[in-house]
């Protein structure tokens, strides 16, 4: 159909659907109310489990089953990504960094002209943070039960600060670093390794999921029983599926080119 | 304290709008980045720490960075149609 | 009737970011789009658990007891951050291979994805 036609069917529906949602809005709770009948439960219950952080608490503890289907969700597509990207007929995967240039696209395999490299201000700065940001990953994953953090924020800024390295203009490091199919299973490692646990708990007696270890002392590194466990296993999940993820992109973009006259 | 919590309702909205009439998608590219440090102060303000991380790390991160490598394996692209 | 800002705010993210994937002439573009729409759903739930005069459900330096904001919209929120990052990454390299293939961005003329 054409733009204008698509314009007016989505503003009929637009219409609609704006005074729906005013008038739904106008049911909800006032903003800032103070009843929140399902919030002081659950702060309650993870407040009687050690975990000083709630929200941890929440998603790994009294929802765990939840955050299980999220990560089955980040798994599957990044295996979907990876279908996608993969090389067709038709492509060939040029050798990153050897320089050989086979066309005479002039890109050299770095993604930029040949002999231009980052500033060496921006270099001397990737290098710096480097294991600033792996330590401060570590840390949030660590720490996900006590403070704001977790596995799935540990896990991101563990990723993108790997690829600080290819910020600072060294490809080939971060090339040979980021070896793919070992992230690929720690991936598979990390996903199996939260049903691992949530069935551990299944030998207990108790529920799939449910927090059998035992609790510790408030604010302990080791505290909260299952909930840093699973914080690990999300990290460890994460941050292999975000490294295979931004390696296919980066790759596709620097690295595969097209045959010379395949259609 | 309400008044901060509106203006950087106000301001999120603004930011969105933004992205959206950004046709160029270099530029979205920056505008989302944008968008992300602005969402990260709405959430902060909301008291989410947990949130504020996780969509800084990811919103003005990754997902930028996604799509300036989609957009120039694009651009390679029709440089090496062009070029045949 | 009185809807707060926040809820309005949440609407009107939503119906920009379709307006957005509509009129768009550009794959990636819609992407982007798409993923500003998803933001709205973001606000709604963070602007639902929000409590005046109250503080982050992090009990690390307040004594527990001290009246927070909700913790489950936040859970629901952080993973749902994190996992539709990479629902996006995977639609990024859908419409790479769309272009490579059809040789246009414009979604109009991309038909189906074939082999």
């Amino acid at each position: 159909m054409s733009t204008r036609t698509r314009l007016v069917v989505f503003a009929v529906g637009a219409l609609v659907l704006a005074v729906a949602y005013v008038a739904a809005a106008d049911l909800l709770p006032g903003f800032g109310a103070t009843s929140h009948p399902y919030g002081s439960r659950a702060v309650n219950a993870a407040v009687n489990h050690r975990t000083p952080n709630s929200i941890s608490s929440v998603s790994f503890d009294q929802r765990g089953f939840d955050t299980l289907g999220e990560e089955f969700i980040l798994v599957l597509s990044v295996v979907g990504t990876m279908l996608l990207l993969r090389e067709a007929p038709g492509e060939e995967e040029e050798d990153a960094g050897s320089g050989d240039d086979t066309g005479d696209d002039g890109a050299g395999g770095q993604g930029r002209p040949p002999g231009a490299s980052p500033p060496d201000a921006v270099r001397l700065a990737g290098y710096l943070m480097l294991p600033l940001t792996c330590l401060v990953g570590g840390y949030l994953v660590a720490h996900g039960h006590l403070s704001p953090g977790g596995g799935f924020q540990g896990g991101v800024a563990l990723a993108t600060g790997v690829h600080l390295l290819y910020l600072a203009g060294d490809y080939q490091a971060l090339d040979r670093f980021r070896t793919l199919p070992p992230f690929e299973v720690a991936e598979a490692v990390g996903a199996g390794g939260f049903v691992a646990v949530g069935a551990a708990a299944l030998l207990v007696g108790a529920a799939f999921l449910s927090n059998v270890l035992p609790k510790g002392t408030w604010l302990a590194l080791v505290s909260a029983g299952t909930v840093p466990v699973l914080n690990v296993a999300a990290g460890v999940a994460v941050v292999s599926g975000l490294m295979v993820l931004l390696g296919e992109f980066l790759e596709q973009t620097l690295v595969v080119r097209e045959e010379e006259g395949s259609p | 304290m309400t008044l901060l919590v509106d203006l950087v309702l106000v301001l999120v909205g603004a930011v969105g709008t933004a992205v959206v009439l950004q046709r160029e998608a270099t530029a979205q590219a920056l505008v989302l980045a944008e968008f992300g440090l602005a969402f990260t102060v709405l959430a902060l303000v909301l008291q989410a720490p947990d949130v504020a991380l996780s969509l800084f790390l990811v919103g003005s991160t990754v997902v930028p960075l996604l799509v300036l490598v989609a957009v120039s394996k694009r651009q390679e692209s029709n440089q090496q149609e062009a070029q045949k | 009737m009185s809807v707060h800002l926040a809820y309005l705010v949440a609407g009107w993210l939503f119906l920009v970011g379709a307006y957005g994937i509509v009129v768009s002439r550009d794959l990636v573009h819609a992407v982007v789009c798409l993923s500003v729409a998803q933001s709205s759903s973001y606000v709604l739930l963070l602007s639902v658990g929000y409590r005046r005069g109250a503080t982050s459900p992090v009990f690390a330096d307040i004594p527990p007891g001290s009246p927070v904001v909700d913790p489950v919209v936040q859970a629901l929120v952080f993973t749902d951050v994190v996992v539709s990052a990479t629902i996006t990454a995977l639609l990024l390299a859908l419409a790479i291979q769309a272009e490579k293939r059809s040789g246009s961005a414009n979604p109009g003329r991309v038909s189906g994805l074939r082999g």
